[in-house]
């Protein structure tokens, strides 16, 4: 078995009727690396999350979890299995309290199943790790403030508390500071490199000054293949990299962001 | 990972533990108790003893409606398929009683009900719960038709079109109840009332309650934290008909009577659901308000007038429009504004709004009472007997008065209304202010 990798994609592929999105994807993550995956639009980032994640099966192709087969099992499996993932777009709960909302995130992971045998609020393990989480993510002050009710950022934020909630090892963030302004972009950043700290992570990211500053290692993904992926460093001094999508874009990025 | 836990348990459970025995909680429950065990001190008419039967019975298959609706975001047409198989098994198990086969105690009658709803919403909720939203209400929609024809074609056990029969007072007494007299039925009721009330309130205190809320509110969420929502669903289904099997076992006992045609069918399922919304499906006490009306509506109202379902699909519809939260949302609502000390301004306003009303109610019903009697009574000549008030519906100035009556309230209730919407917007904009503030404190 090749569990020296938390994450391996071999030969993915998938497609919509005729269209080809994902042309066959090779991509294999150590246990604990950070990994931005970047691509103009449309190159195929957030369906290779969606078929990772188990949203999508893939049309041929194996996605490996610490070595074991993946794909084509149902998102639930996957997230027992130790990978979760947040939305580009916010999916939380929206008329349930920030509280409430990352509980839901923490029972399955602590064993509590389906039961109706016994009482939320006397779960001491699920209840202080979730005021754990509410504190990490910043937002004890909103404990029962329903989510729909919170400020964008704010609920940008209960979705990677959500996400993380489940304690699963390898994490999957799909474009986490999309929409945010560039203090909170900052802020957020450190918000997500705090918390996923010994965790493998994969990010969409479209920001490259978040790409440069938070990945180990960049995915470059261009018409549904994998390109490059490499440092940082060397995706930058990549040839074909800089000719099919980076080009002037990072030089921008590097000049006003550090 | 397990000793940052243990470290935090102790430093966030001072601000956070449960408190089964708070003294708002403990009022409510003693309160309800009181109220379900003075009530027919109260009320002795045998009237008021009928209807207060029904509510215990109805109390239980609301709350465990909401279960689906509610709490779920289940919205199923098919719930009296539940209570009415429980009715049936029940009274069938009282016949074998009766007949000095296997004798239950009648005191478990209910559960032998709640086990039957249990049995099939385990059967046929399998095939319910694969799906939700609109799927879910078209296959519940099919599966209570299903059963309703299907009970026709099985006389024997469903007793065809007269039913089935039973007489409740078998076997020996329960501590020296035969539950002969309807008072002693009542309590029977009234205690599973209480006793079901708590135990689906709890529900929504455990991990599957809180997980049924969250299907609720994004399925597509749930999946991707390890839960899979069919089962969720699944498993709530059939909590859900458990209960709806008991209040269909205690209406067995107290009709000692069940018929397929009406118990099962989908005019019985609408009912809960209608009066589940209109009690408020959005707090766990607005069914109680539901069964009550219920009751109210079915008894009561259809003795006053034969338009009552008009009547009460105007009412149904003025709801859905200007407070889809049901009754109960509404006292939450103004409860709310109370608790932040500003429900004085609204005395008045409510007052005004309660006299407009009176004439739209006067004036509408005399209309619509008028338009029934030449449409069903017009053999009886066209007078028209209207709280005691003589209409002539052949005279011209009787629907003249009626619609000017009419106007006049419309006119009336618009301007309180107006008036009254402003104060709300101001009162409620006051009391966002506050929270903020609260909140940077």
């Amino acid at each position: 078995m090749s569990a020296q990798y938390a994450l391996e994609l071999k030969s993915l592929r998938k497609n919509f009727g005729k269209t080809e999105i994902i042309r066959g994807v090779d991509l294999a993550v150590k246990a604990g690396e950070r990994v931005a995956i970047i691509g103009p639009n449309g190159a195929g980032k957030s369906t290779l999350f969606n078929l990772i994640s188990g949203r999508l099966a893939p049309t041929s192709g194996e996605v490996l979890l610490n070595g074991q087969r993946i794909d084509g099992k149902k998102p639930f499996e996957i997230n027992r299995l130790g990978l979760s993932r947040s939305f580009q777009i916010t999916n939380i709960f929206p008329k349930l309290s920030v509280f409430e909302n990352l509980r839901c995130g923490v029972l399955w992971s602590l064993g509590y199943r389906y039961t109706f045998l016994r009482f939320l609020s006397n779960l001491d393990d699920a209840n202080a790790r979730t005021e754990e989480l509410m504190r990490q993510i910043g937002l004890q002050r909103k404990r029962d403030v329903h989510a729909v009710n919170l400020t964008y950022a704010e609920q940008r934020a209960l979705e990677i508390g959500v996400t993380i909630a489940g304690g699963a090892g390898v994490i999957l963030l799909d474009e986490p500071t999309a929409g945010m302004s560039k203090t909170e972009t900052a802020h957020f950043i450190s918000l997500i490199k705090h918390v996923t700290v010994g965790k493998t992570l994969l990010t969409v990211e479209h920001d490259m000054g978040v790409v440069f500053g938070l990945a180990d290692k960049i995915a470059v993904v261009v018409y549904g293949e994998v390109i490059a992926f490499d440092t940082p460093a060397a995706v930058r001094a990549n040839a074909r990299v800089q000719e099919a999508y980076l080009g002037s874009s990072v030089a921008d990025a590097q000049g006003a962001g550090h | 990972m397990t000793s940052t836990t243990t470290t935090t348990t102790a430093a966030t459970t001072q601000y956070y533990r449960f408190k089964p025995w708070n003294i708002g909680r403990f009022l409510i429950w003693s309160l309800f108790a009181i109220v379900l065990i003075v009530s027919p001190l109260l009320f002795k008419s045998s009237l008021a003893l009928t209807m207060l039967s029904q509510m215990g019975y109805l109390i239980i298959i609301c709350l465990s409606y909401n279960i689906l609706l509610g709490q779920g975001g289940m919205l199923s047409f098919g719930h009296a398929v539940y209570v009415g198989l429980g009715s049936f098994l029940a009274i069938h198990v009282m016949n074998m009683g009766d007949k000095g086969g296997l004798q239950i105690p009648l005191v478990a009658i209910p559960l032998v009900g709640g086990l039957a709803g249990m049995f099939f919403a385990i059967l046929l909720g399998f095939v319910t719960t694969k799906k939700s939203g609109t799927t879910f209400a078209m296959i519940t929609l099919g599966i209570g038709e299903l059963v309703a024809s299907m009970a026709l074609m099985f006389p024997s056990f469903f007793g065809g079109e007269g039913g089935i029969t039973t007489n409740r007072v078998y076997g020996p007494s329960f501590f020296g109840f035969n539950f002969g007299p309807q008072i002693q039925v009542y309590y029977l009721i009234a205690a599973y009332c209480f006793v079901c009330t708590a135990l689906m309130y709890a529900f929504t205190g455990t991990p599957l309650g809180r997980m049924l809320n969250a299907v609720r509110d994004n399925p597509e969420r749930v999946e991707f934290i390890g839960y899979n929502t069919q089962r969720v669903r699944y498993f709530a289904f059939i909590i859900a008909g458990f209960f709806a099997g008991i209040g269909g076992g205690l209406a067995s006992i107290n009709f000692e009577i069940v018929n397929a045609a009406d118990s099962l069918s989908a005019i019985r399922s609408g009912g809960y659901l209608l009066f589940t919304f209109l009690g408020g499906a959005v707090f766990f006490f607005g069914p109680i308000i539901g069964a009550v009306l219920l009751v109210f509506a079915s008894i009561l109202l259809s003795e006053l007038s034969k338009a009552w379902q008009l009547y009460f699909g105007l009412v149904f519809v003025f709801m859905v429009m200007f407070a889809p939260g049901g009754i109960a949302s509404l006292v939450m609502m103004n409860l709310r504004v109370a608790k932040f000390g500003k429900f004085n301004r609204f005395w008045l306003l409510y007052v005004a709004l309660a006299v407009a009303l009176v004439p739209v109610v006067v004036g509408a019903a005399a209309l619509i009472e008028m338009i029934y009697h030449i449409q069903l009574n017009s053999a009886l000549g066209p007078k028209l007997n209207y709280f005691g008030v003589a209409i002539d519906t052949s005279a011209a100035a009787s629907w003249l008065g009626a619609a000017a009556i009419l106007a006049v309230g419309l006119a009336a209730l618009e301007v309180a209304r107006r008036r009254f919407v402003r104060v709300w917007g101001q009162a409620q904009e006051e009391i966002e202010a506050e929270i903020k503030r609260r909140e940077a404190a």
